[in-house]
C-alpha cells in the first residue's frame, strides 16, 4: 500500500465512525415540515389582489371587528410547504396498495384532465337548464352504463359516497315497506359486514340482528331463515363477502328474503370482482350502493370525495332522491320536486346534482374499458388475488379454505406464540416499503388481514410483494420480536400515541401552549 | 388495454401456479343462473383520443361560466382559484392516497387535514371543527342530529332563511332518522323565531348571510335559544362571507355547518364540494366525521393521527355517531391551499372586493325603475324584486348570453308571491363589462 | 364486610354502607386497552339492573357498562374525567366509575362472586 492509499484509508476509517446527526431533524429527502401557522409573516399574501375602490358598505355594523389569525405566506412557501407534505404520503401512484375492502386500482389521468373542462367543471348546477344540456347528457350517459352493468331498471345518483348511498336505499326501502302499509322494525347484517351497515340501519330507525357466518366463511343460510319474520324490512349483504367470498347460496337467500316480503339490499363495495361478469338483478338484489371510488376509479384524495350511487329495481325506482334526469320527447329534463313521476321520491340526501366531478371520471373510466375491457378488470382482479393465495397459503393462515374473488383473507394464526400481533407485522410491512392490507376486518376472524392487489398490478409487482411477506412471516417465526415491535423505523414518524390523542385531544393549532386537559 | 399490466403469458403462467384450468374456474361460486357468457351490450374498449371526443363534445354543448356575464350564486359561488391550488392537489400522493388509517406514511395528509381544521374554526369563531363532511348541506342534517343527541331532544326549529336544498334534505333526514322538524315559512324572513322556542327544541336553525343574502345578528336569538336550554346551528353557504362579516362563533352559535366550496373548489355542477363542520370544546365527542388529532411518536416528535374514532361507525356500528365514512379530502386540501395563499391579509382583502362588487351592481340595479331591491344588508349576493316572473326573465337573459342568476321561484314553484324574487351574486370575478351587459340585458326584456 | 361480586358483562359491585360501588373489571380493562374517555351518567339518575349505565372508551373500542343492579347514582367518579388511566392502573379501587343506592338488594342474589367470575373468564378465553 503506497502512502496515498494508506492516508485515504485512514480518512475513511474516521468517516464512517458516526454519521453527523441532521441539526434540521432532516433525514436526505425527507424534510420536516412545520405548520402554515408556524411561519406567518404578517400582512404578506401569496394571490396578489387589487385594492376596491371605495365603496358604501351595506353591511350595516356587521362588519368582523376581530382578526381571523390567518397566516401570511408567499407562493413559494405555499407551494414548498405542501410539496414536503405530500411526500411523506404512501399512494397508489407510489406503490401497491393492497388494502383489502377499498380497491385501490390505478387512477387514470386521462379523467383528472377531463373533469377539468372548462365546460364540466365551470358550470353552475342552477344554470337554466336549457344552457347544460351535455351536463345532463353525460350523467344520462353514466347512468346507462351503470343501469346496464347492475342489470337494474334504475340508479340514484346524488348520493356523495358509499355510506351515503346505504342510507339512500335503506331509506328508499323503508319508504317502500310505508306505502304498502306493513312496516317493518328489524334489519339482518351478517357478523362479518363492514361497520357503515349496521350504523345505516340503526339510523333509519331499524334494530339490527346479526347473522353469523358458517365454517366456509359465508352466511350461514339457515341462520338466517330463522331469523326471517314479517316484522325484517331487509337483509343487507355485501357480495362477494368481506371475507374475499362469493355467496353461493344468494340466489336461494333472495328467494327466502322476498318470500318474507323483506328487501334484499346489497353493498357493492366488491364489485371490482364481478364487474362484467354477474349482473346484480340476476342474483335477486333489490338495491345496490356503487363506489364509484373503488371499482370505477375515481381518485381516493387521502379520504375523498367520493361518490355512492344506488342501483334500484323497479318496485324502489319511485321512491329514489330528488332530483331525477328523465327522457323528454327530444331532451332531458331536470326534475327538482316532488311533482309528476318523482310524486314519490323520498325528498333529497344532497345539495344540488350530485358529484359531477366524480361521474366525469368514472365515465370516462368506463368508456376507456369498454364492456370487453370491464369484464377482463374482474378477471384479472380475481386471477392477481388467487395467484397471491396460491403462492402464500403456506406462508399464512389462510382463513377459509378454496378460492377467493378479488380479495384474499388470512388471520393471525400464523403468529401464534411469536408474540407478534398483525398489527406489529403491517407495520414491519411499512419499513419494507408497502401501505399494510386491511387489519382487523372483518371482525369475524381473529387478527384478520384483508389483501386486494386490484388488476392494476403487474405480475411482477406481485411476486415481490410475495417475497417480501414470506420473508417477514419467516422472520416472525425467527424470535425477531423487537424488530416488530419497534417498526416502522423508516418512516418521516414512527408509532403514534394514540391513546395520548384521545386523552387529550388536540384537534388545532393555537398560539397558547398546545396541552389541554380532556374534555369533560 | 392500457390500465391492465397482465399479458396473456402472465395469466397462462398465473392460472398453472393456482392450478386452475381456466379464468372461469376461478368464478365457480357464481351460480350458473347468473353467470355472463360474453360483454354486457355497451361500446367496447376505446383510446384515449376516443374518450376525449366523446366527452369534449358533451362539454362543449354547455355554457360554462367563464365564456358569459355570470350572477349566480344560491349555494355554490364562482371565485377564481390561483393556479397553484389545482397542481399541488394533483401531486399523486394526495390524489391516489387513502384515509390516513396508517398514520407513519400519511403525515402529510393528516398534517393538512390539522391546518383545515384550525382554519375552519378561526374563520368560524369556533372552537373545534372536524376534516370536513360532503358538502354544506348535508353537514346541516348532521347538525340537526347532533343537537338532538347534546340536549336528548327531537324539535328542530328551521328558519325560513336557510337555503331550500338544506331544508330539504333535513326533512328527509327527520323523516327516517326521526326528529320533528318546524320549518319555517319561507315568506316569513323576518325572523321571529324566539317564538318556536321552548323545552322540546334541540336547536333553532339559521342561515348567515341568508339564502336571499340578508345579513344578520344572531347574538340575541342564541341567548334565548340558551335560556332555553336549546342550541344555535348557524349555517353558512358562501364562506367567504366570514372574512367580512362577524362569524357565528362571536354571536353565540354552538354549532355551524357550512360550505367551503368557494375556497379551492370549482363549480363542478355542483359536486363535489366540501362540508365544514364547527363546534364547541365541551360537545367535540358528538360530532360526526373524521377528527385529526396532535401526538408525539415513539421518538417524542410531534405528528397527527385520526382520533376519537369510537365514535364513528367503524368501531360503534349500532351506536355511532353517524353512518358517515367519508370525508371531502382532495376538496379540504384545495381550500387548505387556498387558504394558506391568501392569508389574513388576502383573504379579508377578497371579501372587501366581493363586497364591493355587490355593491356596485346593486347600484346599478336600483336605478332601473322595474327592479327594487329587496334585502337591507348583504354581503356578495341580494335579492331583486321584478315587475316580471324571474323565471322568464332569467331564460330570456340566458338567449342573449347573460347568466343572470337564479329565480327564487326554481326553488318555489308554488309560492306565487316569490314569481318575480330573483337571486344575484357578484364576486371578484364579476366585471364592469359583465354588470353593463346585464343591465342592458334587463332593460331589453323587462317591459 | 363489603362483599364483591360480578356480572357476566364484567362488571363489578360492592357494597359499602349505603351504597353500592360499581366498575368494571381487570379483564374488561385489559380487553379494551387504553381507556381514552368515560362517560358517566348525571347523578340522581334512576337506573335499572342491565340497563346502559355508562360508556367506556378505549383507542380501539367502545363499551356499553351495564348496571349490576337497579337503583339511584348518588356519585360519580369525577377523577375519570381527567385521568380515564385510572380504569387500566387501578380496575377494583380508584378506577370505580359510580356508586348507587340500591332499591332491590334481592338483585344482587344472582351475581357471581370472585370464584365463579374467575371460572367464568377462564371459560371465554378457550
Amino acid at each position: 500500500m503506497n502512502d496515498w492509499s494508506r492516508a485515504l484509508s485512514a480518512n475513511q476509517a474516521e468517516e464512517t465512525a458516526a454519521p453527523m446527526a441532521p441539526a434540521t431533524g432532516n433525514r436526505g429527502l425527507q424534510i420536516e415540515e412545520k405548520l402554515i401557522f408556524e411561519q406567518d409573516s404578517p400582512g404578506h399574501c401569496g394571490v396578489d389582489l387589487a385594492e376596491p375602490a371605495p365603496f358604501r358598505s351595506r353591511l350595516d355594523g356587521l362588519e368582523r371587528q376581530s382578526p381571523i389569525g390567518l397566516p401570511g405566506l408567499s407562493e413559494p412557501q405555499v407551494v414548498r410547504h405542501f410539496t414536503r407534505l405530500s411526500q411523506k404520503n404512501y399512494a397508489i401512484d407510489t406503490g401497491l396498495y393492497p388494502l383489502g375492502s377499498c380497491t385501490m386500482k390505478h387512477n387514470p389521468r386521462l379523467n383528472e384532465k377531463l373533469a377539468r373542462l372548462p365546460g364540466l367543471a365551470d358550470i353552475h348546477p342552477l344554470q337554466p337548464v336549457s344552457t347544460v344540456p351535455g351536463a345532463l347528457e353525460l350523467i344520462d350517459t353514466l347512468a346507462h352504463w351503470l343501469k346496464t352493468l347492475t342489470g337494474m331498471p334504475a340508479i340514484a345518483l346524488t348520493p356523495a359516497a358509499g355510506a351515503h348511498g346505504e342510507l339512500c336505499g335503506m331509506m328508499a326501502i323503508r319508504a317502500a315497506l310505508e306505502a304498502r302499509g306493513n312496516c317493518r322494525s328489524r334489519v339482518l347484517v351478517p357478523e362479518s359486514a363492514h361497520g357503515t351497515n349496521p350504523a345505516t340501519a340503526a339510523a333509519c330507525g331499524y334494530t339490527v340482528d346479526q347473522i353469523p357466518a358458517d365454517a366456509t366463511g359465508r352466511v350461514d343460510r339457515a341462520a338466517l331463515e330463522v331469523k326471517l319474520g314479517v316484522d325484517v324490512a331487509a337483509l343487507m349483504l355485501t357480495n362477494p363477502n368481506t371475507c374475499g367470498l362469493f355467496e353461493s347460496e344468494i340466489i336461494k337467500i333472495a328467494e327466502a328474503v322476498h318470500a318474507a316480503g323483506a328487501f334484499f339490499y346489497c353493498d357493492g363495495a366488491n364489485f371490482n370482482a364481478i364487474v362484467g361478469r354477474v349482473r346484480p338483478a340476476d342474483l335477486g338484489i333489490d338495491c345496490m350502493h356503487l363506489n364509484l371510488h373503488k371499482t370505477f376509479s375515481t381518485p381516493h384524495g387521502g379520504g375523498g370525495p367520493g361518490s355512492g350511487p344506488v342501483a334500484l329495481t323497479e318496485s324502489l325506482a319511485p321512491y329514489a332522491p330528488l332530483p331525477w334526469i328523465v327522457h323528454g320527447p327530444d331532451d332531458l329534463r331536470l326534475l327538482e320536486h316532488k311533482t309528476g313521476p318523482a310524486g314519490q321520491s323520498l325528498g333529497r340526501l344532497k345539495g344540488f346534482h350530485g358529484q359531477m366531478g366524480m361521474f366525469v371520471r368514472a365515465l370516462a373510466y368506463m368508456m376507456s374499458h369498454g364492456s370487453d375491457g370491464l369484464r377482463q378488470v374482474a378477471e384479472d382482479a380475481v386471477l392477481n388475488a388467487n395467484y397471491l393465495l396460491a403462492r402464500l397459503t403456506n406462508e399464512l393462515s389462510l382463513s377459509f379454505p378454496g378460492a377467493c374473488m378479488h380479495e384474499v383473507l388470512f388471520d393471525d394464526s400464523f403468529l401464534k406464540e411469536t408474540g407478534v400481533t398483525t398489527l406489529d407485522f403491517a407495520k414491519a410491512l411499512i419499513d419494507q416499503g408497502y401501505h399494510p392490507m386491511t387489519m382487523y376486518f372483518p371482525l369475524i376472524v381473529h387478527g384478520a388481514m384483508l389483501v386486494e392487489p386490484t388488476e392494476t398490478e403487474s405480475k411482477a409487482s406481485l411476486d415481490e410483494f410475495i417475497e417480501v411477506l414470506k420473508a417477514l412471516a419467516t422472520s416472525a417465526r425467527s424470535s425477531e420480536l423487537p424488530h416488530f415491535r419497534a417498526a416502522p423505523v423508516s418512516t418521516p414518524r414512527r408509532r403514534l400515541d394514540e391513546t395520548r390523542a384521545a386523552r387529550k385531544p388536540v384537534l388545532r393549532w393555537g398560539p397558547e401552549p398546545l396541552e389541554r386537559d380532556a374534555p369533560e | 388495454m392500457r390500465y391492465l399490466p397482465l399479458t396473456g403469458r402472465d395469466r397462462a403462467e398465473m392460472l398453472a401456479v393456482i392450478g386452475a384450468p381456466s379464468i372461469d374456474a376461478l368464478f365457480a361460486d357464481v351460480p350458473a343462473a347468473a353467470r355472463l357468457d360474453g360483454p354486457v351490450d355497451l361500446p367496447k374498449a376505446m383510446g384515449e383520443i376516443e374518450v376525449e371526443r366523446l366527452i369534449s363534445r358533451m362539454a362543449a354543448r354547455n355554457i360554462s361560466a367563464g365564456s358569459v356575464p355570470f350572477f349566480i350564486g344560491s349555494g355554490v359561488y364562482r371565485h377564481h382559484i390561483p393556479a397553484a391550488v389545482d397542481h399541488l392537489i394533483q401531486r399523486g400522493e394526495f390524489l391516489t392516497s387513502y384515509t390516513p388509517y396508517q398514520p407513519e406514511i400519511a403525515q402529510g395528509t393528516l398534517q393538512y387535514l390539522f391546518e383545515f381544521q384550525t382554519q375552519v374554526a378561526l374563520l368560524t369563531g369556533m372552537e373545534v371543527a372536524n376534516a370536513s363532511l360532503y358538502d354544506g348541506a348535508t353537514a346541516c342534517a348532521e347538525a340537526v342530529m347532533m343537537a338532538g343527541r347534546v340536549t336528548g331532544r327531537r324539535n328542530a326549529v328551521l328558519a325560513g332563511g336557510v337555503h331550500p336544498h338544506y331544508r330539504e334534505i333535513c326533512e328527509t333526514y327527520a323523516r327516517f332518522v326521526g326528529f320533528a322538524l318546524q320549518a319555517q315559512d319561507s315568506i316569513l324572513r323576518d325572523e321571529d323565531l324566539a317564538q318556536f322556542v321552548d323545552r322540546d327544541t334541540s336547536c333553532v336553525v339559521v342561515q348567515n348571510p341568508d339564502f336571499f343574502g340578508e345579513v344578520r345578528d344572531y347574538s340575541e336569538l342564541a341567548q334565548i335559544c340558551h335560556d332555553a336550554g336549546a342550541l344555535l346551528v348557524v349555517v353558512v353557504t358562501e364562506i367567504l362571507s366570514l372574512g367580512a362579516i362577524r362569524p357565528p362563533g362571536e354571536m353565540g352559535a354552538d354549532i355551524v355547518a357550512a360550505e367551503g366550496q368557494s375556497f379551492g373548489n370549482a363549480l363542478n355542477f355542483g359536486g363535489p364540494h366540501v362540508g365544514l363542520f364547527a363546534t364547541r370544546d365541551k360537545f367535540v365527542r358528538q360530532m360526526p366525521g373524521r377528527l385529526v388529532g396532535q401526538t408525539v411518536d415513539a421518538d417524542g416528535r410531534r405528528g397527527w393521527v385520526l382520533t376519537l374514532s369510537t365514535r364513528e361507525q367503524h368501531i360503534r356500528r349500532e351506536r355511532a355517531t353517524s353512518n358517515i365514512c367519508t370525508n371531502s379530502g382532495l376538496c379540504a386540501l384545495a381550500f387548505t391551499i387556498h387558504v394558506a395563499l391568501l392569508g389574513e391579509a388576502g383573504l379579508r382583502r377578497l371579501a372587501s372586493l366581493n363586497h364591493a362588487a355587490a355593491v356596485l351592481l346593486a347600484e346599478r340595479l336600483e336605478r332601473l325603475p322595474s327592479i327594487r331591491l329587496v334585502n337591507r344588508t348583504f354581503f356578495n349576493e341580494f335579492a331583486i324584486q321584478l315587475s316580471h316572473p324571474a323565471a322568464e326573465v332569467v331564460e330570456a337573459l340566458a338567449g342573449k348570453g347573460v347568466l343572470a342568476g337564479v329565480p327564487v321561484s326554481r326553488f318555489y314553484p308554488d309560492w306565487d308571491e316569490a314569481a318575480g324574487l330573483l337571486l344575484l351574486a357578484a364576486t371578484e370575478m364579476t366585471t364592469a363589462e359583465d354588470i353593463d351587459r346585464l343591465e342592458q340585458g334587463l332593460c331589453e326584456v323587462l317591459p | 364486610m363489603s362483599v364483591l361480586q360480578f356480572t357476566r358483562d364484567h362488571e363489578w359491585i360492592r357494597l359499602d354502607g349505603e351504597l353500592a360501588v360499581v366498575g368494571v373489571t381487570d379483564y374488561a380493562q385489559s380487553q379494551l386497552g387504553d381507556v381514552v374517555y368515560v362517560e358517566l351518567p348525571e347523578i340522581g339518575r334512576r337506573v335499572e339492573k342491565g340497563k346502559e349505565v355508562a360508556v367506556v372508551e378505549s383507542v380501539k373500542a367502545a363499551s356499553e357498562v351495564y348496571a349490576p343492579a337497579s337503583g339511584e347514582i348518588a356519585e360519580v367518579n369525577e377523577a375519570l374525567a381527567v385521568d380515564p388511566a385510572k380504569v387500566n392502573a387501578d380496575p377494583m379501587g380508584e378506577g370505580w366509575f359510580l356508586k348507587l343506592r340500591l332499591t332491590d338488594l334481592k338483585e344482587l342474589e344472582g351475581l357471581l362472586d370472585e370464584a365463579a367470575y374467575q371460572q367464568f373468564i377462564e371459560q371465554e378465553q378457550h
